[in-house]
């Protein structure tokens, strides 16, 4: 089985965001990079389904030379070859196009991704790759079960879940729990330096929507202390101050 | 030219969220002078038609095979691509779900449109058409140009609330049948909560964390969220270890929610857990610790322990009914 994950390569979740040149560039001074946390889940799940379903797994970044710490460290966890498109990531359509464009060209029998980027929080890649590829595309997947070609899912739904069956090639966005994060240990760190990396040219594809500027949001205005004695007076704010109960 | 909103039901009523998206469909459409056409599928309480036009559909088009009601996302994405063309739709509009999200892709896709998902805000045409985007999980917006003449936008809660904009909607049942061609999957069963709120829909949501101590003691919580008419939401820890269930789960990897009031028990504010609420109006937080770094974030606060707290407040809404 051939599996293929789509990893970000994103600010850290404690990052404080902040924007540069008249809020048009994102300042990444003093910022830490990770994957995604959500692409950790797909990471995880393709590892385990190394041993339990023997597969074969290619790590992909569509990005530019600052993504490959977060490759290098997928292949540190247990995927065998990575490949980083190099292209600025411009905008979802252009991200899943690239992706797309990859796969034709190849026969992954499923294809991992997390269910959003945790910068711009499309939450769409998936879907716009399966639809440019004819291939069934879930998310958020929280259970994947693989028997031969047959797939049974978890997908969680407003309040709930819903259960999926279908069959490969499928397209996955991957959240908790559907597997254990994994971190790199000493012999995945070393073997990773020996493991096949490619950059390959971006393919041509347009945008079809571009960033204007960013804008951070307004402040909270300061907080109101209420006595622990005085909870009546909670309810009386809320009610004729803020108006919300 | 049209606007066609996509309404998604909860049983056979219309989610309180698509009603939200009739409104922004509706004030978009007096800046670029098109028809609202609303498309909803399968079982449809009669009274629903009339609601929509309450919050400014002109055409409800009742896709009334009930087979939908079972359908996959790719299913309904073909017939609304459908119905779009037939209805010369430019904008798409639907309210952010596990459904619509996906579906709003692959329209996208089928109509070479540009596409913004969400979105926090009316879109912008002074020199090209704009829209707000929540983005780093809610710590900044972004305005994005959406460049091609088709644009799908999906809207977050409370992105405009519900704008009444009377109009007379007039409705059209479509004998569009389900193709089973574009069946891509089986759905073989659904698990949720009825009866409940739920998280992304609710106009209160009351949240608490680690600080309650064990599973045992989410009664109160419960009480207090039935009271308020609330939803009830969780930090990560606890549904990690199984405390609450995972669709309760709020924050930065879990869901990001927009109530009018979030109160918070029991929870530290871990970055990761503000950037999930930062969007909601106004924030209580009940914290035994004056330094838990929620109360920087809050419009209220009470520093106290929750289980005198929550108690003594239930009390209070129970006197004041
Ligand atoms: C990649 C990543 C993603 C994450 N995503 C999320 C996410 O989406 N959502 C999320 O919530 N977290 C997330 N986290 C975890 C986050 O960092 C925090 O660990 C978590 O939010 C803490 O949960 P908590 O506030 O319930 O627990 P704690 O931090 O343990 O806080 C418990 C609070 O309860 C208070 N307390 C204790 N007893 C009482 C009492 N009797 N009365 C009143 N208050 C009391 C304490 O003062 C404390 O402030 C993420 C972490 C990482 C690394």
């Amino acid at each position: 089985m051939k599996i293929l994950v789509c990893i970000t390569h994103v600010p850290d979740t404690t990052s404080k965001i902040a924007f540069s040149d008249n809020n048009t560039k994102f300042d990444s001074t003093n910022v830490q990079y990770i994957i995604g946390p959500y692409e950790d889940y797909a990471i995880s799940k393709a590892v385990d389904l190394k041993s339990s379903n023997n597969a074969h797994v290619t790590v992909l970044n569509v990005g530019k030379s600052e993504s490959d710490p977060s490759l290098r460290r997928a292949l540190a966890i247990g995927a065998d070859e990575a490949i980083r498109i190099d292209a600025d990531p411009m905008d979802t359509f252009f991200v899943a196009t690239q992706i797309a464009s990859h796969v034709k060209g190849e026969t992954y029998d499923l294809i991992l991704m997390g269910r959003e980027s945790i910068d711009f929080n499309g939450g769409i890649v998936h879907s716009l790759v399966g639809q440019m590829l004819g291939i069934p595309a879930f998310s958020p997947v929280m259970q994947l079960e693989i028997n031969d070609s047959k797939v049974k899912m978890t997908r969680e739904i407003e309040g709930g879940k819903e259960y999926l069956e279908t069959s490969l090639p499928l397209i996955a966005g991957c959240q908790e729990p559907i597997a254990e994060w994994k971190i790199p240990n000493m012999r995945g760190i070393m073997t990773a330096r020996t493991k096949p990396f490619e950059v390959v040219e971006a393919y041509d594809s347009e945008t079809r929507s571009r960033n204007k500027n960013f804008e951070l949001p307004k402040e909270k205005g300061g907080i109101q202390l209420i006595d622990p004695d005085e909870v009546e007076k909670l309810h009386e704010l809320l009610r004729n101050e803020a108006k919300v109960i | 030219m049209s606007i066609i909103v996509f309404l998604e039901k909860e049983g056979s009523n219309i989610r309180n969220t698509s009603l939200e998206a009739i409104s922004y469909g509706s004030e978009l459409s007096k800046k670029v002078n098109a028809k609202v056409v609303c498309v909803v599928f399968g079982a449809l309480e009669s009274s629903e038609g009339e609601k929509t036009g309450l919050y400014g559909c002109d055409k409800l088009i009742h896709v009334n095979d009930q087979a939908f009601d079972q359908a996959v996302i790719n299913v309904y994405a073909h017939a609304l691509n459908d119905i779009m063309n037939n209805e010369s739709g430019d904008i798409f509009i639907t309210a952010q779900s596990a459904l619509a999200d996906p579906i709003a892709a692959k329209i996208a896709v089928l109509q070479n449109a540009s596409i913004a998902t969400n979105v926090s805000e009316l879109p912008d045409l002074n020199t090209e058409f704009s829209v707000s985007r929540s983005i780093y999980s809610g710590k900044a917006f972004e305005n994005l140009i959406l460049a091609s003449p088709k644009k799908i936008i999906s809207i977050k809660r409370n992105a405009i609330g519900l704008i009444e904009n009377q109009k007379s909607a007039s409705i059209e049942i479509s004998d569009l049948k389900l193709n089973p061609d574009l069946i891509d999957a089986e759905i073989t069963g659904t698990d949720r909560t009825t009866g409940m709120i739920l998280l992304p829909e609710a106009d209160i949501v009351v949240s608490a964390g680690r600080g309650m101590k064990g599973p045992e003691n989410w009664g109160m919580v419960e009480e207090l969220a039935e009271e308020l008419g609330a939803a009830i939401g969780c930090s990560k820890p606890v549904s990690d270890v199984g405390w609450r269930p995972h669709h309760e789960h709020v924050g930065q990897t879990g869901i990001k929610v927009a109530p009018n009031l979030y109160i918070a028990i029991g929870i530290s504010g871990a970055i990761q857990h503000l950037a999930g609420v930062s969007s909601s109006k106004v924030i209580v937080v009940i914290n035994n610790d004056p330094e838990a770094p929620f109360f920087k974030n809050a419009d209220y606060g009470i520093v106290g322990d929750a289980f005198e707290v929550v108690p003594k407040l239930i009390e209070v809404i129970r006197q004041n009914k």
